[in-house]
Order: C-alpha cells, then sequence, then structure tokens
C-alpha cells in the first residue's frame, strides 16, 4: 500500500495527521455495541476495510456478515430495524449505495426506517484501485433518498461523535467515511450535531464550505490567503444534508462570496446544497471546487486529489475568482 | 455458420510442457508487476494463470495483431481485481509490451488498478464492482447470435463474487435463451476478501447450482492443464451441448505458486514487499528448472 498520509503536510499550513474516519468509524461502533445491545453491525466482505471488523471481534454475536451481496445486505438492516433492532451496515460507498439503492429507496427511505449506512472508501483518495472502487456519487444518490441524513465527517473526533449521533437520531442515515489517514481538526472536547457546520475563524471577506477531507485542504487555503489579506471563514459542512442553512445565510449575508469543496462530482452535492441555500438566503457569487463531470483513475492519492483539482492551491485558486465578482 | 479459416487467429502452442514454462514466467510476471505497483490483489491473480494461459494460447479465436477483429472470441475478466494475470498474460501474446506491465497502477498507465477500456482498448469491458461480467456476456453471446456469428464469449468470476444476485439472474437468462456460445469460468480458489468463503457465505455445490439453472456444468482442476483445456474446448466447440452454456467449475489455490501466499487470506490484496518479491520470484525460477 502507498502512502495515504494526506494533505500534502509540506504546505504552508501544518496538519498533524490523525487515524481515517473509517477506523474512527470502527472505534465508534464498539462503543456503541458496549452501550447498547440492540446493535447489530452488517458487512459485505469487507469488514477489513470499513473497520466494523473491530465490532465483529468483539461482538461476534451481533454480526452478520453478508457475502459480496449488498442489496441483500440492505434489505436485511430494514428487517433487523423494523424488528426493533438498531443495525449499522457497512462496505465501500460506492458498493453499498450504488448496488443497494433501490433496497435503500424501498426498503428504507420510503418507510422511514430506522436504519443506519456507513460507506468507507469514499472518494478518489482512495488511490491506486481506481474509478470502479471510488464514489464519486454518494452524496447525491443518498441526498436524493426523501428522509435520509447524509454525513461526511472530517477527521477522526468529528468521525467518532457522528456516529454516536447517528445511532441518537431516528431515521435513516448514511455516512461516508474516508481510506486515507485524515489531520486532526478537533479534540475529544469538541462536540457535533448534526445539521450545524463547524466554523473555522470568523473571516468576513469569504467563506469556504468544504466536507470531508477537504476541510483540511480548506483550511490550508485559508492560512495561504490570510498571508495574502484574506480573511476567510471555514465550515465543516460535515453534514451535506440536512445543510446548515442558517450558518449558510449568515457566512452569505457577512461574506458576500462563497466557495464550496468536495471531494465528488460537482453534480447534486455539497455544492447544490449550498447553492440553494445562499440563493433562498443572501443570494452571493459561489465558485464549486470538485470533480468535473468524469470519472478518475488509478494513480496515488496526492496524484490524483492534484490532479483533479481538490488540494488547497485549487481553493485559493476558486477563491481569487469569487472575489472578483464579489459586489 | 461461417468459420473464419484459423490462418487469421493466433498460433496456438500445442506442448504442455512449454504451457507450464508460459505458466510460471506469467506467475513471476504477476508477482514482479505487483510489487512493484506497492498494492493489487496477488492471490487471486496467482488463481487464475492456468485457466488464461488455456485460453490465450489454446482455446480462444484471436489474434494479438488485430485486437478489434470482429469474429474474435471475447473474454471479460469479470474479478476485474484479478486483473494483473491477464495484463500480464497481454503481455505474453504480444497484445502489450512487456515493459509497460511495470507501470501496472501508476498515474497514466495503461494497466490500471482495475480493467479500464479508456486506457486499454483491448480489454473488452470495464469491471471491478463484482458480479457484473455475466451478464455482459450474454449481452455479447446474443450479439454473436443476432449476427449469425461462430465468435463465443467467456466470463471469469470468483467464488465469492458468485455472492451477487445479478450472477443468478444472469443464471437464469442464459439457458432459457439457449446460449450455447457463451461460458462462465469460475475460479474457484475458496477464499474472498474477508477470509474463506465457507467461512463468510458458503456457495457450494457450485456445479449442482449451475445444472439446476439448466447449464452444462463441469468441474475440474483449475490448475491441471489436461483438464482446462478439454474443458474449455468442449465449452467452446463441443456439438453435445443441447444448446445449453458452459459453466466450468475450476477448483484452484489463491496464491498458486508462492508458497507463502497459499491459501492464505492474508494475501488477497496486499503487495510483496521487496524482500518477498524476490522470495517468490527465486521459488518460481527454481520451479521452471523442472518444467
Ligand atoms: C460489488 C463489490 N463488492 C465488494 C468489492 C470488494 N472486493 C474486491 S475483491 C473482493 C473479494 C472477491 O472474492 P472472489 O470473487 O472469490 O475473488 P478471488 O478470491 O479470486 O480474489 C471484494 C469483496 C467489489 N470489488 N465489488
Amino acid at each position: 500500500m502507498s502512502s495515504t498520509t494526506m494533505p500534502n503536510t509540506t504546505a504552508k499550513f501544518e496538519l498533524k495527521m490523525g487515524v481515517a474516519t473509517r477506523e474512527a468509524y470502527g472505534q465508534a461502533l464498539v462503543e456503541l455495541g458496549r452501550k447498547n445491545p440492540n446493535v447489530v453491525a452488517l458487512d459485505a466482505d469487507l469488514a477489513k476495510s470499513t473497520f466494523s471488523a473491530k465490532f465483529q471481534k468483539e461482538f461476534p454475536d451481533r454480526f452478520y456478515t453478508c457475502g459480496i451481496a449488498e442489496a441483500n445486505m440492505v434489505g436485511i438492516a430494514s428487517g433487523l430495524a423494523l424488528a426493533g433492532k438498531l443495525p449499522f451496515a457497512s462496505s465501500f460507498a460506492v458498493f453499498l449505495c450504488d448496488k443497494g439503492y433501490d433496497q435503500l429507496r424501498m426498503c428504507v427511505a420510503y418507510p422511514g426506517v430506522n436504519a443506519k449506512f456507513v460507506g468507507s472508501h469514499g472518494g478518489i483518495s482512495i488511490g491506486e484501485d481506481g474509478p470502479s472502487q471510488q464514489a464519486v456519487e454518494d452524496y447525491a444518490l443518498m441526498s436524493a433518498l426523501a428522509g435520509f441524513v447524509v454525513l461526511n465527517p472530517s477527521d477522526e473526533f468529528c468521525g467518532r461523535a457522528l456516529v454516536h449521533r447517528m445511532a441518537e437520531h431516528n431515521g435513516p442515515v448514511y455516512m461516508r467515511t474516508g481510506r486515507p489517514k485524515a489531520p486532526i481538526l478537533y479534540g475529544p472536547g469538541d462536540t457535533f450535531e448534526i445539521g450545524k457546520a463547524k466554523q473555522h475563524g470568523n473571516g468576513r471577506d469569504v467563506a469556504i464550505v468544504a466536507c470531508g477531507l477537504e476541510v483540511g485542504y480548506a483550511l490550508q487555503a485559508q492560512a495561504q490567503l490570510a498571508e495574502e489579506g484574506i480573511q476567510a471563514r471555514v465550515l465543516d459542512m460535515h453534514t451535506i444534508k440536512p445543510v446548515d442553512e442558517t450558518a449558510i445565510a449568515q457566512a452569505a449575508k457577512e461574506c458576500g462570496a462563497i466557495v464550496t469543496a468536495e471531494e465528488h462530482l460537482l453534480d447534486g452535492g455539497l455544492g447544490s446544497q449550498v447553492a440553494r441555500a445562499v440563493a433562498k438566503s443572501y443570494p452571493a457569487p459561489m465558485e464549486f471546487v470538485g470533480i468535473q463531470n468524469t470519472y478518475a483513475e488509478s494513480a496515488t492519492p496526492e496524484q490524483l486529489m492534484e490532479k483533479y483539482g481538490l488540494t488547497a492551491p485549487f481553493i485559493v485558486e476558486a477563491v481569487r475568482s469569487v472575489l472578483k465578482r464579489k459586489r | 455458420m461461417t468459420t473464419i479459416a484459423d490462418v487469421t487467429a493466433a498460433p496456438k502452442v500445442e506442448s504442455i510442457a512449454e504451457l507450464k514454462r508460459i505458466c510460471n514466467r506469467l506467475r513471476i510476471e504477476i508477482v514482479k508487476m505487483i510489487g512493484a505497483a506497492g498494492s493489487g490483489h496477488p492471490g487471486g491473480s496467482l488463481s487464475e494463470v492456468e485457466l488464461l494461459t488455456a485460453l490465450y494460447f489454446r482455446v480462444l479465436r484471436h489474434d494479438p495483431r488485430n485486437p478489434e477483429w470482429p469474429e474474435r472470441d471475447r473474454f471479460i475478466l469479470s474479478k476485474g481485481h484479478g486483473c494483473p494475470a491477464l495484463y500480464a498474460v497481454l503481455a505474453e501474446t504480444g497484445y502489450l509490451d512487456h515493459s509497460v506491465l511495470g507501470t501496472l497502477r501508476k498515474l497514466g498507465s495503461p494497466l490500471q488498478g482495475h480493467p479500464d477500456k479508456r486506457f486499454l482498448p483491448v480489454l473488452e469491458a470495464n469491471t471491478g464492482s463484482l458480479g457484473q461480467g455475466l451478464s455482459i456476456g450474454i449481452g455479447m453471446a446474443i450479439a454473436a447470435k443476432l449476427d449469425k456469428k461462430d465468435w463465443h464469449t467467456f466470463v471469469m468470476v470468483g467464488d465469492g463474487e458468485i455472492q451477487e444476485g445479478q450472477n443468478w439472474e444472469a443464471a437464469m437468462f442464459a439457458p432459457y435463451h439457449k446460449l450455447e456460445n457463451l461460458t462462465i469460468i469460475i475460479d474457484y480458489n475458496h477464499q474472498q476478501l474477508d477470509g474463506f468463503t465457507k467461512d463468510i457465505l458458503d456457495v457450494s455445490p457450485l456445479r449442482e447450482k449451475f445444472e439446476a439453472f439448466g447449464w452444462r456444468a463441469v468441474e475440474i482442476d483449475g490448475h491441471d492443464l489436461e483438464q482446462v483445456i478439454p474443458a474449455l474446448e468442449e465449452a467452446r466447440n463441443g456439438k453435445n451441448k443441447d444448446a445449453r452454456p458452459t459453466c466450468i467449475v475450476a477448483n484452484t489455490v489463491k496464491g498458486k505458486g508462492v508458497s507463502f501466499m497459499e491459501n492464505n487470506p492474508e494475501w488477497h490484496g496486499v503487495a510483496p514487499k521487496p524482500d518477498q518479491v524476490s522470495a517468490a520470484v527465486t521459488e518460481l525460477q527454481e520451479k521452471a528448472k523442472h518444467l
């Protein structure tokens, strides 16, 4: 396995790397399992990769591996929930969402079933395995399921906390986790609520709204922009749906220019959600950092994030162009 | 049906001893290329070697000088993560330059982590999300029938992969539509990602399952060329199939040929380190002396 350390730690703003958000999921799932005997975990032959194997090890009687059969797994999760259990089903994001989609709609979203889904290896930062394993459409797919909450934590503390919030929330929830190590942005004292963004800085020139690994890059961009005299605020929008309309409206009003950054196709992801909230409140010029209508390829995570325009310099560039249009 | 004269097809390698030497060379290439890439799937690549060698050197009608030949047989590697073995065989047959093998999984390489026609058009399908190749193969087999062509379609799947429900939708369809021009090869190495298939979701008995779905099904040792070649030839050319598609259940060993990888689930998706590459290559070269 090649280096999976991201974002680039040689950048001006040093980020200390922690564990991957997928590992945070495994840890939190074990914590939940200890607290709540109703928690049942499912996986589709990727338990070692999604880290649900941690739960399997401690609670073998409450863990079911479904084999390579994601649609069946989603249906089983629905049945477990309907019979009073609290199921957490995981696989790679792309297989869970894309193969399980009809079941996620029909057996979970439509009847409003209280089942939880975690898709690991989201985005292109998985690297060498290439597009067949890279989920670049999961925010859009899962946001298009009525009633679903859609999450993507930026670091291990955010990730662990959100797993607990998922369990407390009554209704269907999807969380994307990532393969590479994530930078440490928070500490054990930080609290996280579904639908409430975490704000970094109070800049009034521009707001950068990001989620997942893009938050680390956004903070690097923020530091670089500060050196140029541009004061940015960064909103960690760990909840893509329902997006934090209050924080976005405030940012639009106070900054008058918005950039979004996501490791996802620009179609139907974070940018679309934020744009709607901006348009509804204080319309302001926007720029969008994300994957442009294509599938990626095999290479190291670092090379792909660079080639597909997702690292800090691209966010800085987007800020420069949005500021030109600021009224 | 018209049969295109075999003169345009790649020459076949008749000698079993020579085919065994080819298998050995392919294994060395596979270990080296995954080692150089630093990631990839050695176990399920090594288990495919005899099956691919028999296909490309004996059974498939194909021409490396003319990859787009419309009369060629189609081969779909549905278990896309096993592509290093396919890339190695494409190099050995002359579709690729050997030097390209060292670029596996690197930025801009035609040898993507999973088969990708955008980068390597000679591939018949993009795979990597398991469970889809058999349906594509059915589409191709129907197209051949509509065009009254006699080329054959082969699809290779894994035993873990066969857990995907789509396979069983396809398994119902092919015999019902009398697609005797279609063959599925199951690389039955008895392991999947998280461990042994029997401990995750047992798929046995495979031959009986396919028979019950209406296939002509045979079970062979997937490393014994004297079993593999006749089974594939019968599937492709046999006249006594009662218009049934063929299922070949090939019992194999995951990691075959490299003693420390054989039957160890740890080697599903981990690349060998440089010293492990050397150890594996030495072992294989030693074996080559006796072939
Ligand atoms: C739909 C889907 N789910 C999960 C995966 C992840 N995955 C890659 S290989 C593999 C195991 C495959 O096992 P098998 O088909 O037996 O192949 P082999 O043992 O020959 O490598 C899994 C689960 C995938 N590629 N596609």
